[in-house]
């Protein structure tokens, strides 16, 4: 019924402006024309896109976090590369570097002469692993004789492609779940925001950690194809955020007066959905995207430090830091923190940094905020 | 006020059987040869008997991986977890509930310390850094609060360990008990201190890791608090900053301060996995993530189903604490 009214009055509208005198139209376009002439002379004319671009890179702390992953960024994209061709390696090749290890041992004893003797025992052994920080080798190599600074890199690759792809999985998944919810409304709504509720309530890191252990365990996947998984699994405990978001934002979009001009066009909802008013959440997206991306990047450093994340041979940064745990002995975690504290820096700056940027996302576009 | 309760309730109870439901297919999918391996330990020992072994797999339905066996195994597994019988674990050869409330407390404890003092720093802090908006301490303070939640627990775990375990050699590396020192057991005392003396560390790491996220929340809450018309009235009406700030907001702020603080109560009952595994605390935390990478299906699912129920009632205390705490809020639903 409503409808039906309105229209009405919309087209009541076009008569109006069809009867009016067509002088007057004329005379009025001029005048528009003008003072448009005047005020673009005056000021310039600022696009949204623009006006958030320029909020965004006011604020030195988003300015940093965004400085801070294109670092990171080229580090671990273009890094390799650049290692590749000109010393020809990768992550996986191991470096002997021979050094002497000295170990003096001393004791002392009372002879059967009942003089006192000193026992001197000097052993040499050859190392080669665990080199020193080297012109050679920036930050030396690690137990098994592999490039640290290489691998940081492959690292870095690892966490942002998984980072990068689960976001990807999960907004698309909770942009449908909470696209129709919101849209529908009534039963419709009730039954997937109870399923929402349900994923919300597991409990993550464990889930995380039993699929992951199942994935170790299905020795049908091989270990290259660990990863993809474990996005699976990473989308799996993290979409329900964004389908609560999207819901939200939709519940009080339907009721705008655009929507009812959309509704009088008679097209099908999953357009109206996915054409009209998912576009409307794209700023409160692209924020929850960038401040989850560091979430995913803790959860999968997570899961490499307790061995469940990426496999072996390939580099990742928890399995990194995982070197220095106490449990397998002191001495790393002691004497050689070129081992661990680069990757813990890389996960920690990282991580802040979509912070930084995500903060300051959300304070350029929120139309609250003052110019 | 009961219809509302009693509708959160059975909503409580809805996502519960869910939960249970999705973890106990997940478990499901764990490899299921190792029963036997597990067992066998036990059954050697004589622990347990060979029929013990076949008894357990049809008790949670291990040897039918199929569908239907999945959900036979399911709906017997969620009978006995309703009189209070989550299983035997075969990690720890004793039933999971046994094993729970042994462990339960020392985390606890550990969570207990780290909330109270999360509560004493974090909250002032947060009122500060909102009611000197852009200034240099909120700065500070929101840059250290984003760091804090930035760090892996692992890396600041490692962090500290090094530097005052190791370098300082002010606190013991890992573990709960000095090992090369013998008490005198009636010295209740020195036990205690020592123990005690073991857990700053995981406790300081805990802290730390909680306070960020808490001073923000505390922050933003304020601060959209301090831009209410009542608190421009209150300035307006001449009363000194002080009684402002302290009267009138952060009685405001101390609405959804309160609902989410005890809502996070249930859960310092769930052990911090992480924490406790690296510094060796012999935590719920560090047992469910032992038992989980090797396998142990029903202390797995016990332990899950423990978290989920308190993650449930901690929404059930937030929602109920909501309608206590705010005068304005009436449930006439």
């Amino acid at each position: 019924m409503t409808d039906n009214i309105k229209e009405h009055n919309l087209s009541a509208e076009n008569m109006n402006e069809v009867t009016e005198p067509i002088v007057q139209g004329e005379m009025a376009r001029l005048e528009a024309e003008e003072l448009a002439a005047q005020t673009n002379e005056n000021y310039r004319s600022i696009s949204p896109a623009r006006m958030v671009a320029k909020r965004f890179f006011r604020s030195r702390l988003s300015l940093v976090g965004l400085c801070i992953i294109i670092f990171v960024f080229l580090f671990s994209f273009l890094g390799p590369v650049i290692v590749n061709a000109t010393w020809g390696y990768q992550e996986t090749q191991v470096f002997h570097i021979p050094r002497e290890s000295q170990l003096l041992t001393t004791a002392k004893f009372e002879g059967a002469d009942g003089r006192d003797y000193e026992y001197y025992d000097r052993s040499i052994s050859t190392v080669t692993a665990k080199a020193p920080p080297s012109s050679e080798h920036w930050l030396g190599t690690d137990t098994n004789g592999l490039d640290i600074f290489v691998r940081l890199m492959y690292g870095g690759r690892i966490s942002l492609t998984i980072s990068f792809l689960t976001i990807f999985l999960q907004m698309i998944m909770g942009i449908i779940f909470g696209g129709v919810a919101g849209y529908y409304g009534g039963w419709v709504d009730q039954i997937i925001m109870r399923i929402v509720d349900i994923f919300a309530s597991l409990p993550g890191l464990p889930i995380l950690m039993i699929l992951s252990a199942v994935l170790v365990s299905i020795e049908a996947i091989p270990p290259e194809h660990r990863i993809y998984y474990l996005m699976g699994t990473l989308t799996l405990i993290s979409w329900t955020g964004t389908a609560r978001l999207v819901r939200g934002q939709l519940l009080s979009l339907r009721e705008q007066e655009f929507m009812l001009a959309a509704e009088t066009t008679g097209i099908r909802p999953s357009r109206k959905i996915f054409k009209h008013l998912i576009p409307n959440t794209v700023p409160q997206l692209i924020v929850s995207a960038s401040l989850g991306l560091g979430q995913i990047i803790l959860y999968e450093s997570t899961l490499s430090y307790f061995g469940i994340g990426v496999p072996f041979p390939r580099a990742a940064w928890g399995s990194m830091i995982a070197l220095a745990d106490p449990s397998k002995g002191q001495e790393i975690l002691a004497y050689y923190p070129n081992m661990w504290l680069p990757a813990g820096i890389l996960i920690v700056m990282t991580v802040l940094a979509f912070s930084f940027v995500g903060d300051g996302l959300r304070d350029a576009f929120d139309p609250r905020q003052k110019k | 006020m009961v219809k509302y309760l009693l509708k959160r309730l059975g909503l409580a109870i809805i996502i519960l059987i869910g939960v249970s439901l999705l973890i106990y297919m997940l478990t499901m999918a764990m490899p299921a040869d190792y029963i036997d391996n597990r067992t066998a330990a036990a059954v050697q020992s004589g622990q347990m008997t060979p029929e013990d072994v076949l008894k357990l797999k049809e008790l949670y339905g291990l040897a039918d991986k199929s569908l239907p066996g999945i959900l036979k195994g399911y709906v017997s597994w969620f009978g006995n977890a309703l009189q209070g019988d989550l299983g035997f674990s075969f990690l720890y050869g004793r039933p999971v509930t046994q094993v729970i409330k042994e462990y339960i407390w020392i985390s606890f404890f550990i969570s207990l310390i780290a909330y109270v003092i999360e509560i004493i720093v974090a909250i002032p802090m947060g009122i500060r850094a909102a009611v000197n908006q852009y200034s240099g301490y909120d700065y500070t303070v929101s840059v250290f609060s984003m760091m804090a939640t930035a760090l892996p627990s692992f890396f600041l775990a490692a962090l500290l360990m090094n530097f005052f375990s190791i370098n300082l050699g002010w606190f013991p590396l890992q573990g709960l008990t000095t090992a090369t020192k013998i008490f005198h057991p009636s010295d209740t005392w020195a036990i205690l201190l020592d123990k005690g003396w073991h857990l700053v560390l995981p406790i300081v790491t805990l802290t730390l890791l909680s306070i960020g996220g808490l001073m923000r929340y505390t922050r933003t809450n304020m601060l959209e608090v301090m831009n209410s018309d009542y608190i421009r009235t209150a300035r307006a009406k001449g009363l000194p900053e002080k009684a402002v700030i302290n009267r009138h907001a952060f009685r405001n702020t101390f609405i959804p301060l309160v609902t989410t603080l005890s809502g996070m109560l249930p859960g310092l009952f769930s052990g911090a996995m992480i924490t406790e595994t690296v510094f060796s605390i012999p935590g719920i935390g560090s047992m469910a993530l032992r038992a989980t990478l090797a396998g142990d299906i029903p202390f797995v699912m016990g332990y899950n189903m423990f978290l989920a129920i308190l993650t449930v009632v901690g929404y059930l205390i937030s929602d109920l604490m909501y309608a206590v705490v705010d005068p304005r809020v009436q449930i006439t639903k």
